[in-house]
């Protein structure tokens, strides 16, 4: 935020009003106000509670799914019959990512659709500050939220499941990294989202782009040659994300904190063109 | 102080603002006008930084609008298009605005109440009408107490109660001695509140010029006479600076350069009877018009001079 230490004011201004209030805006203050803007929007509400929802249910829902297909004695497919308290609790990361990464579009793309950008950057005309911020603001709101939302998934989901093959505790090694993976996981979706928005101004092409990169990329992926397959699938948004909240992890994909490396690179880069887009173009 | 040199937007082929200078002095009305697409919301665009000059420079207080520590304590800036998010309240939207200066509460409550918006200011700003909505945005713009309030169209639009309203409010912040500049495309609204103008068409400066100066250039007063014998009348006024016109046919006279004091006392010399003498002031709109009309024209005819006579 160092550019926003403003040279002191000249004495010529102090001495033709030396009654006036004087005002700063510092990055501290742009935090304060993007804090302020996140939570005086009912969407923000509605889309987190969304959020936290799907990471919640869906993670209670295929963990009793697993449970009762285990009680039946019903032949169940390779994937499910493998799986572990972590990896069905978490099942919900799927659709909560949708919810947050949208969230985040909305953050910025939606004050580029409603014309309120021009108020905020009237007030704040070195720009960059905002974008920080609004990164910041979100990517740790989504992180608490999601963080939150995977441990109640795991609380609830490993006492369902308990007894089963898949029975885990929050003793168990790797569990807690687990579960702090995919709330870091799901605030940088967040943080990806509100640089999408802020880079494609449109809240439409924002979501787009975002589903496009964690779910349809990977699909598409598939259809190249296996020998280039195995070079670049790990390194995809989506793929390097999930290793850094997976348990177990094989010579397909990347470790945790690899995985965390190339996530984290991943959403430089859409902050980078978001933020030359934003300090390049015209509002 | 705004002041603009050789402040230029191109947007592709088309020049929106084309090498202008001014300057809105300090205390003043200043009025901007200039036919729709003209180059005036570009203009205040570019001078909050919300728009990029192709070339020229807009400086605020003496530097540019982005360098100042506290932007909405130099300029509070009312923009044409909407500015707010419409699922916000009206006081979050000032409230937001006002942390990023460290601006206190009590200054959002005072800017609430003084753009009369104290009964709806918990609202979503969404559901405003279109007079609320630029109450609100008129809020905005004084949160920062500025010196300089630049307001671009405030009265498009409005009911006749809010047109009022706005009206009073300029003259108000300029009985405080605030600087004001406000855009328009009628003449008449502006002639009402503004000491300066500033007039453009398609982007250049048409005229630099105060209220009383262009009422002048345009011609000043006309004199309108009828009278029996049109033709000797003519003869007896005809004089140095006297301009005389008349219809073939027709009893009257339009006479410039004459008091119509000055006229009646001629004609009653020579005996010559008269209908009718009125003194006819050519009004701001017609003097505004004719400016207007004549870059249109000027445009036209001479495209390709364009390039060299703009620096």
């Amino acid at each position: 935020m160092s550019t926003l230490t403003a040279t002191p004011e000249t004495p010529e201004a102090a001495t033709r009003a030396p009654a006036r209030p004087v005002y700063r805006v510092t990055g501290r203050r742009v935090l304060a106000s993007e804090w302020a803007k996140l939570w005086s929007l009912r969407s923000t509400w509605i889309t987190l509670g969304l959020g936290l929802l799907f990471l919640v249910a869906f993670g209670v829902i295929a963990a009793s799914h697993y449970k009762s297909n285990l009680d039946s004695g019903r032949h169940m497919d390779r994937d499910f019959a493998t799986a572990t308290a972590v990896g069905l609790s978490l099942f919900g990361t799927n659709f909560a990512q949708l919810a947050l990464g949208v969230l985040g579009v909305l953050v910025t793309a939606g004050e580029y659709s409603t014309g309120m950008i021009r108020s905020t950057l009237a007030a704040v005309p070195r720009r960059l500050p905002v974008l920080w911020s609004k990164a910041a603001v979100y990517g740790l709101v989504a992180l608490v939220v999601a963080t939150a939302g995977a441990f109640v998934a795991f609380l609830v989901g490993s006492r369902i499941v308990s007894g089963t093959p898949a029975a885990m505790g929050l003793g168990h090694a790797g569990v807690v990294r687990s579960l702090l993976g995919a709330g870091l996981y799901l605030g940088l979706v967040g943080v990806i989202g509100a640089a999408l928005g802020a880079l494609l101004r449109s809240v439409a092409g924002g979501i787009s782009v975002l589903v496009a990169a964690l779910m349809l990329v990977p699909g598409l992926v598939s259809l190249l040659p296996t020998s280039w397959q195995g070079d670049i699938d790990p390194y995809l948004p989506s793929h390097a994300g999930e290793s850094i909240f997976a348990l177990t992890h094989d010579s397909t994909t990347l470790s945790p904190s690899a995985g965390l490396l190339v996530f984290l690179g991943w959403t430089a880069l859409a902050l980078a063109g978001a933020a030359y887009r934003l300090l390049r173009s015209d509002v | 102080m705004i002041e603009a040199q050789q402040l230029t937007k191109r947007y592709g082929e088309k020049t929106a603002v084309d090498g202008l200078d001014f300057t809105v002095k300090p205390g003043t009305v200043t009025g901007f006008l200039g036919p729709n697409g003209a180059g005036k919301s570009t203009t205040m665009r570019m001078i909050v930084g919300l728009d990029a000059p192709t070339s020229g420079s807009v400086t605020v207080n003496g530097h540019r609008y982005a360098r100042h520590q506290a932007p909405l304590q130099e300029v509070g800036a009312l923009l044409e298009a909407k500015s707010i998010h419409p699922g916000r309240s009206a006081y979050h939207h000032l409230r937001a605005l006002a942390l990023t200066h460290g601006i206190p509460r009590r200054r959002v409550d005072e800017v609430v109440e003084l753009a009369g918006l104290g009964s709806v200011a918990k609202k979503r700003a969404g559901a405003f009408s279109l007079g609320m909505g630029q109450r609100l945005g008129i809020a905005a713009a004084l949160l920062g107490d500025p010196q300089t309030v630049m307001l671009d169209e405030p009265v498009n639009g409005l009911d006749p109660e809010g047109v009022l309203w706005i009206r009073n409010l300029l003259t108000s912040l300029a009985d405080e001695g605030r600087t004001v500049f406000v855009s328009s495309h009628l003449m008449s609204e502006v002639a009402l509140v503004a000491d300066h103008l500033i007039i453009v068409g398609r982007g250049r400066l048409l005229a630099d010029t105060t209220v009383r100066d262009l009422v002048r250039e345009a011609g000043g007063d006309t004199v309108k006479v009828a009278t029996q014998d049109p033709a000797r009348l003519r003869d007896v006024l005809a004089g140095p600076g006297v301009e005389i016109t008349g219809r073939i046919g027709t009893e009257e006279l339009q006479v410039t350069g004459m008091s119509a004091r000055e006229i009646g006392l001629k004609a009653a010399e020579h005996g010559i009877p008269l209908f009718e003498l009125t003194t006819k002031a050519v009004s701001l709109e017609e003097a505004f018009m004719e400016l207007t009309r004549d870059a249109v024209e000027y445009h036209g005819s001479t495209g390709t001079e364009t390039s060299g006579s703009a620096a």
